[in-house]
């Protein structure tokens, strides 16, 4: 085994092409937690491909002409708190800012946080209610998938061992869209339930994602096309009779399971309150009061 | 490449042979260049004892491969005070009783400075405000400490920022 920096897209997929096994490392806090416990052990004839030193994956760039934001995958959580970027994704920034600490977040980057596809990602429910593109590279050649067919299951995604995610193009979008968790305390935590709520006010439609409470990300398509139904796009105004029916329909959505952090039940509950929450923080409501 | 490489430590540079490839820097720092002011708990991020600055980016020393750290500069507690003399944050820490059993001073250190040395703290919270305390709370959020109840670590930073604007 050997540590390989790369110093290009072509040279890491190269490199992953060449030796079978290897394994991509980005900023580390995922990957270097099982290092230590024994977990994870790099087979003997592969490499550790570092990539967190390749600048197109270390750059972000804005298209105006299409409304989008292409980030590289090695961007870190502390460069999406900073502006411009965070002005144009500011769901995305937000959940940035949960993420661990600032060491995690100085070291943990967004192509990590796919790479890893836990449910609890909190990168994820922003990517997903965006319907963000994820572009990987092989030493064959690149493709774009998006981010709903790439998740499939906890710490499972739709890549090969030799693909490398290269960037995610998201959509700026107009209209209010927020991220808010569940955890034990603001920091370091890992979130129990994670909710993102995107209103878009040009397509007039609603768009919420909810983490840690099924096998991956979910879309909560029901509620989201209620909300928009109900929503007074004019007035950027909803009915607190509509909150109701959103919190219903969100927790409906949901699938979660009970473990050791939280239980099914509390999981189901919570997000119904946080997407509620976001949606009352976006719009102006009739006589409630903004959680 | 990796059973045999360099790392850029305090400006120095330091060859490390024989290590397993995947070690941690902060196995690395301790066990094979003997610079045991990083301190190791959680190795799993949780804690910030191992704070150190690579590039000048705060981060947890264990979740970094060493071999993946070659070129760039690693900054550890030792390299705060080179001629023995205590920096500032140092200095501030001992005088406020910011320091009990010491074991996650060096990273509260280390993560201290990232904040007041460099541009480290948390969005919303501009240079002309000063550093409000939720700004500091935020800042060192990655650090545990459990003795002093941080009420001494505060007044530390506090004390350093009033002597930096002076």
């Amino acid at each position: 085994m050997a540590v390989y920096v790369a110093n290009g897209v072509d040279d890491a997929v190269g490199r992953l092409a060449e030796r079978p096994g290897s394994i991509v490392l980005a900023g580390g806090t995922d990957m270097m937690v099982e290092v230590n416990d024994g977990a994870l052990r790099p087979l003997p004839d592969a490499d550790v491909v570092v990539v967190n030193r390749i600048a197109e994956l270390r750059s972000w760039r804005h298209d105006p002409a299409a409304q989008t934001v292409t980030i590289g995958a090695g961007v870190t959580y502390t460069e999406m708190l900073d502006e411009p970027l965070a002005g144009m994704l500011p769901a995305l920034a937000e959940a940035a800012r949960t993420v661990g600490s600032p060491q995690i977040r100085n070291a943990g980057t967004l192509g990590g946080n796919i790479g890893t596809c836990s449910p609890a990602g909190d990168g994820l429910p922003v990517l997903a209610a965006l319907d963000a593109s994820v572009e990987v590279a092989a030493a064959g050649g690149r493709r774009s998938v998006p981010i709903g067919e790439l998740m499939l299951g906890p710490k499972q995604h739709a890549l090969a061992a030799d693909e490398l995610i290269v960037s995610v193009t998201l959509p700026v979008i107009q209209g209010w869209q927020g991220y808010a968790k569940v955890g034990v305390r603001n920091a370091m935590v890992i979130a129990i339930a994670s909710t993102c709520v995107v209103l878009d006010t040009n397509r007039r439609s609603v768009a919420i994602a909810l983490g840690s409470v099924g096998p991956t990300v979910l879309r909560a398509t029901s509620a989201e096309e209620t909300l928009a139904a109900t929503i007074d796009w004019d007035e950027q105004r909803v009915d607190p009779a509509a909150l109701d029916e959103l919190a219903r329909a969100t927790s409906a959505a949901a699938q979660p399971i009970d473990d050791h952090r939280a239980s099914a039940a509390y999981r189901r509950h919570a997000v119904g309150v946080l997407a509620r929450r976001l949606v009352a923080r976006g719009l102006a409501t009739n006589g409630e009061r903004a959680a | 490449m990796s059973d045999h490489y360099t790392l850029r430590v305090n400006g120095a540079d330091y060859e490390v042979r024989d290590s397993w490839p995947g070690e941690s820097l902060l196995d690395v720092l301790r066990d094979r260049l003997g610079l045991l002011g990083t301190k190791g708990a959680c190795e799993q991020g949780e804690c910030g004892s191992c704070s150190v600055l690579i590039d000048g980016g705060l981060v947890c020393a264990c979740l970094v491969m060493a071999a993946s750290a070659q070129g760039q500069a690693i900054t550890t507690v030792e390299g705060l005070a080179p001629d023995g003399a205590p920096s500032d944050v140092q200095r501030a820490f001992v005088e406020t009783g910011a320091v009990q059993c010491g074991f996650c001073t060096p990273g509260l250190i280390m993560a201290v400075h990232a904040l007041l040395d460099g541009d480290s703290r948390p969005p919303g919270h501009s240079d002309t405000d000063g550093l409000s305390e939720s700004a500091v709370r935020e800042a060192l959020a990655g650090n545990l400490c459990r003795c002093t109840g941080y009420g001494r670590i505060l007044e530390a930073v506090e004390r350093v920022v009033v002597e930096r604007r002076r």
